[in-house]
């Protein structure tokens, strides 16, 4: 459902008279653009990676143990012992957010790659495989992709209980459909393409075929997905936290942190604001930096 | 409104290509014509010839700008106008007929209402005259049911039909200037006489002073009566069409002439040595489900019978549609036939890939129309050339090296290019590449598809030149094909003529082109524009003379 | 001529209808067929054999999958939606009370949403690379990846705590006056509005963008046609098909956002209680409220489809 990004066609030229370049190889964005987008990618960039970084080292850097009772004061304002705060129980909420960032980033990172690898693998193999099996492969992504994502996760949880593999799995179910079809048409429309026919008449195996002729072309659009993917799975899966049926005590995601303090909410509790704008500013930045990526390919496309 | 006088001086136009500094694309034009008069725009791509005919409407494409010189239609001086007077001025004083019809047609929208938008949003007249005229100019442009053309969708009516509906939309506000940018280019050649000829014909009865842009010398003799000769933004030459055509002075417009004129070499190769390579009998190709009898629904080839002997030539022409591709894909193994037999070698070859040895692969390579296409753009050049030699002959590391660098120095290409990807080369670099790959096989036949229909036509004829020279080399045969006369005139010993799908014609390039026998050959060859002006007028060929269909 | 286009309508119908069912099947697979003896579940690791089998065969457990399935199916059919397990209510009888306020969300947002996205991506794509585009797009960008409680932790922090305007967190359930109304619906409106007006209104640019870029825009623009005439009258009708994918994908996001808004707000939506019954593990329940919303997403993709399919001249005159 969210694979509405723009997908390379085949430029199958029918035509066999009209003169090569109808139009001037020149487009698109004027000096002061690419300064816009230049600025765009950077902004992402450095959000994406203080949170990968986070991610990895935070916990050690963290001051306080995460399920330590540190303060008295609950929903604490910043404070030199406590520079986020404390949280309903008195918490550290920064000891409690370096560790909380690790799961929403590890989760998702985990949840995007094993979709865009079952989503993509399948893609490019069903384009060799017979064509009743190609088509019922692409029925079953296509019923799965017409479960949004919220709802698979939900149901999943109600039938079987939350965990982090269950997370993971209703994650990979619900990405994995949107993932197929954009490799799968990517896949389709390059095998159409001359060089592929080129490789067949060679007498190339159907694996070399996929692997060398088609693979190496897909990379690209399959990485800007899979980037994409990370926003919305990072989302799911706070969302599901959020609502309590994600991640469980005694751990907690940036999620599971934000629903533990809505409490703070009334008081303006720092608890519950700086959980919301880390897991905010992860996926603004994500998104911009993958945008700013995928632009500036197009541009040296043309 | 008779045409007016156009005067360009000192033209300049810069673009920035994404991630790049400003250059001038077009430097210093300066051209002038009478009213009535045709000036012709020639050059190959990159030439500058659009932008600059584009500039007359005061119009850059995005990424371009018009940097300096001056634009006179009549009295007004274009390039100073304010956005709103531009505005007023396109599509009313001076209008535009693109290249590709299909694609400058709104697809939602009738054709009427598009053929008089300009002259009601610039108030020339009302509706009702507007369509009356419209009406009046689809006759004078031979369209058919002039009352109700204009009543379908672009998609409802054929390509030639769309390019002389643009002509009415470019004439209903009697402009002063007209712009053509490569109106023909598009078309069949049976089509292009018949739009040409109409274009000509209301262009010469209003008096339109026109601007012709295009690549063919010939279809320009027909219609210009001044010529301008560009190269990279640059003007070569300019002057009377005779002269140009007669007495070109610089080496450039020699250049282009000696390529649009072919000559018509004696069959260069080992002549036929009478050793059968490839037979085909009663062949028939389709697409789509098969019915009870094996007939496919929609079939694009029957009953063909062809044979190539060792090192021949043999050229397959028709227009789009004829089929002519889909017999290189069959013989390729890339669509089975519904019908008929293929020997090769004597050997009867497998309709499918499947069913085909290494052997027969190795000795059948095939070369696409398209070089973008058929090089795959994550290779290197000396990976695209390595693999024929390891799948077909196992070559060590040190043989490949070896073979590589004589495969590059038999198609003329510099060493130094096996490193780059296919998109670091030019058009007819990727050509060559595409045909050292082939190569790379020793191959018996080459199945070459529009080779150089997608070329400029100078490096097109350098790639012809190529072609005729391996053969002769190697002993190689062709299956050319081609909707170009010219070059299979140029290269084959025998031509077989395609039309919807079967064969018209079959025999010597010699026989067939020079004397044809069938009534479509004879338009066919009798619709390619010669280099001569007047040649139009002398033309009896048009759609209204249809050949019939059966297969001689 | 017509019978083609028809044919087309209905096939597009009949697909969806076949989705509808193997969406079906997945979710009574998930809910009812793998996870195991309900029964034992129920029951605890403590009740005899019997107890069990007893409890099997009341819940009809012991039948073959596949003719439970169709009983459940078939339940669904004649509106028996089965019985809540928390609270022994009839399912329907719940999803009743709460589906009409979801709906009146969905359509209050969708009224505001849709106009504002149009507007703002048909004006960033008329101004392509000037000051407002970027401005729309850096904005658009950003919305597209905030998560909904960030917007709505946000909007209570700004209208409730610090200014006062509206209760925080909470459903007044008489709405009398149009102010009481505002109050109700101000806050989880806005939330759902910001992101989903970011998605349509970039979806709804690249769509127009495209035309934009086509060689018979660039014609148009030769022939003199004003820029406003452009967009309206060349680019817009064949931007229509890609547009309403737009807004359905993107209401069909909404779905997703509800869950969210409603359980942050209190707010008493089929939704909601979606949520609810997934913490109790009520199925029966979850079954339906999943089927709704899965029904939902397939009636507006497919609705959109119709859309494209209609607006396509070559579809529509042959």
């Amino acid at each position: 459902m969210n694979d509405t990004k723009t997908m390379p066609t085949s430029k199958g030229n029918r035509r066999p008279y009209v003169s090569p370049r109808s139009r001037l190889p020149i487009a698109v964005p004027k000096q002061r653009n690419r300064s816009g987008w230049q600025l765009t990618r950077w902004i992402g960039l450095s959000l994406f990676s203080f949170w990968l970084l986070v991610a990895l080292f935070g916990p050690l850097l963290a001051p306080y143990p995460m399920g330590a009772f540190v303060s008295d004061q609950i929903y604490g304002g910043a404070s030199t012992a406590h520079l986020l705060g404390t949280d309903y129980m008195g918490r550290d909420m920064l000891s409690r957010m370096l560790t909380g960032a690790r799961y929403t980033v590890g989760l998702a990172l985990v949840a995007a790659l094993l979709s865009s690898l079952v989503g993509a693998g399948f893609g490019m193999l069903t384009v060799l495989l017979p064509r009743w099996l190609e088509e019922s492969v692409r029925r079953i992504f296509d019923t799965l992709i017409s479960i949004p994502s919220k709802m698979m996760a939900l149901v999943m949880v109600s039938a079987f209980g939350t965990s982090i593999p269950l997370l993971i799995l209703a994650a990979v179910l619900s990405y994995a459909p949107g993932s197929f079809r954009i490799a799968h048409s990517l896949a389709k429309n390059l095998s159409t393409l001359e060089y592929v026919q080129v490789a067949r008449t060679r007498g190339e195996g159907r694996l070399y075929i996929a692997a060398v002729e088609i693979f190496p072309n897909m990379i690209q659009p399959v990485l800007t997905d899979m980037g994409m993917r990370f926003v919305f799975i990072v989302l799911l899966l706070s969302g599901m936290s959020f609502l309590g049926l994600g991640v469980q005590p005694p751990v907690a995601d940036l999620g599971s942190l934000v629903r533990e303090n809505i409490g703070g909410l009334s008081q303006g509790a720092l608890a519950v604001i700086a959980p919301a704008l880390a897991i905010g500013s992860l996926t603004v930045g994500a998104n911009l930096l993958i945008d700013s990526l995928s632009n500036s390919r197009d541009n040296q496309k043309e | 409104m008779q045409g007016e006088s156009l005067i360009v001086r000192d033209l300049d136009i810069c673009a920035t290509p994404p991630g790049e500094d400003e250059r001038t694309i077009v430097n210093q034009i300066n051209f002038a014509l009478k009213p009535g008069e045709v000036m012709a725009l020639i050059g190959e791509s990159g030439s500058g010839k659009t932008t600059i005919a584009l500039a007359m409407m005061g119009y850059a494409r995005r990424g371009c700008r018009i940097a300096g010189g001056s634009v006179q239609l009549g009295e007004t001086d274009i390039l100073t106008l304010s956005a709103v007077e531009t505005r007023a001025l396109r599509g009313h004083r001076v209008t535009y007929i693109a290249q590709s019809a299909a694609a400058a047609f709104n697809p939602s929208r009738r054709l009427m209402d598009q053929v008089i938008e300009s002259a009601l949003i610039h108030g020339v007249m009302d509706r009702q005259q507007a369509q009356q005229k419209a009406i009046q100019l689809f006759g004078e442009l031979a369209l058919p049911e002039p009352e109700h053309i204009g009543d379908r969708y672009p998609h409802q009516v054929s390509g030639g039909q769309l390019q002389r509906l643009m002509a009415a939309m470019a004439l209903i506000t009697d402009p002063a200037l007209v712009i053509l940018d490569e109106p023909t280019t598009a078309l069949d050649v049976t089509t292009q006489v018949d739009v040409l000829r109409a274009f000509k014909r209301v262009m010469r009865e209003r008096g339109t002073t026109a601007l012709y842009v295009s690549h063919d010398l010939a279809v320009v003799a027909q219609i210009a009566d001044h010529v301008l000769v560009l190269q990279a933004g640059e003007e070569q030459e300019q002057g009377p069409i005779g002269q140009i055509l007669d007495n070109p002075g610089h080496a450039y417009t020699r250049s282009l002439l000696a390529a649009a004129r072919p000559e018509t070499r004696a069959p260069s190769g080992p002549q036929s040595s009478g050793d059968e390579l490839l037979r085909i009998d009663d062949l028939q190709v389709g697409y789509g489900r098969c019915d009870r009898n094996g007939l496919p629904n929609n079939v694009v080839l029957d009953h063909i019978q062809l044979r190539i002997d060792r090192g021949q030539a043999l050229g397959v022409i028709g227009e789009s549609g004829s089929g002519k591709s889909t017999l290189a894909r069959a013989v390729a193994g890339l669509v089975a036939p519904s019908r008929g037999e293929v020997q090769f070698n004597r050997r009867e070859l497998s309709q499918t890939l499947r069913g085909r040895t290494p052997d027969q692969f190795r000795r059948i390579q095939i070369v696409f129309q398209s070089a973008d296409n058929a090089l795959n753009p994550a290779h290197s050049v000396r990976r695209l050339l390595n693999r024929p030699l390891e799948t077909y002959f196992q070559m060590s590391r040190d043989a490949r090296r070896q073979r590589v660098e004589e495969l590059m120095d038999l198609v003329k290409l510099p060493r130094t290019l096996l490193d780059r990807k296919p998109r670091e080369l030019s058009g007819g670099q990727k050509q060559r590449v595409n045909l050292a790959r082939a190569l790379a096989a020793e191959p018996d036949l080459i199945l070459c598809d529009e080779v150089t229909s997608a070329l400029d036509t100078v490096v097109g004829a350098a790639i012809l030149e190529l072609l005729a020279e391996l053969r002769r080399e190697l002993g190689v045969a062709y299956l050319f094909i081609s909707h170009d006369i010219s070059t299979v005139r140029s290269l084959c010993d025998d031509v077989m003529v395609l039309y919807q799908g079967e064969c018209v014609e079959f025999g010597p390039c010699s026989t067939v082109l020079n004397q044809p026998q069938h009534d479509y050959t004879r338009k066919l060859i009798g619709s390619v524009p010669e280099l001569q002006p007047g040649w139009l007028e002398g033309c009896q060929w048009s759609t209204h003379t249809q050949p019939s269909t059966a297969p001689v | 001529m017509r019978d083609s286009l028809f044919g087309l309508v209905l096939g597009r119908l009949a697909s969806s209808l076949i989705t509808l069912l193997m969406v079906s099947l997945v979710i009574f697979a998930i809910t009812s067929l793998l996870p195991g003896d309900t029964a034992q579940q129920v029951l605890g690791q403590f009740a005899t054999p019997e107890q069990v089998e007893a409890l099997r065969a009341q819940l009809g457990l012991n039948q073959p999958p596949l003719l439970r399935y169709w009983q459940w199916l078939s339940g669904f059919a004649t509106g028996d939606l089965g019985r809540s397990a928390s609270n022994g209510v009839d399912v329907i009888q719940l999803v009743n009370d709460r589906l009409p306020n979801s709906l009146l969300l969905a359509a209050i947002t969708t009224v505001i949403s849709v106009p504002v996205a149009l507007i703002m991506g048909i004006a960033a794509a008329m101004r392509r690379g000037g000051m407002l585009d970027r401005t729309l797009n850096l904005i658009t960008l950003s919305m597209v990846a905030v998560p909904e409680f960030l917007v709505a932790t946000l909007a209570v922090l700004i209208f409730a705590v610090q200014l006062g305007w509206l209760p925080a967190l909470s459903y007044v359930s008489t709405v009398d006056s149009l102010g009481a109304f505002m109050k109700v619906y101000a806050m989880p409106v806005l939330t759902l509005c910001s992101v989903l007006i970011a998605q349509m209104a970039r979806m709804t640019r690249a769509a127009l963008i495209d035309q934009l870029d086509s060689a018979y825009v660039e014609m148009a623009r030769l022939k003199g046609v004003p820029p406003m005439r452009r967009v309206l009258r060349h680019a817009l009708p064949n931007a229509v098909g890609p547009i309403a994918n737009a807004v359905a994908l993107s209401l069909s996001y909404l779905l997703g956002g509800v869950i969210i808004v409603e359980t942050i707000f209190n707010y008493p939506g089929i939704a909601s209680l979606m949520v609810d019954a997934v913490s109790n593990r009520d199925l029966a329940l979850v079954q339906a409220c999943a089927m709704i919303f899965c029904g939902a997403y397939l009636l507006l993709v497919m609705l959109a489809d119709l859309c494209a399919i209609l607006s396509n001249p070559r579809l529509r005159n042959r």
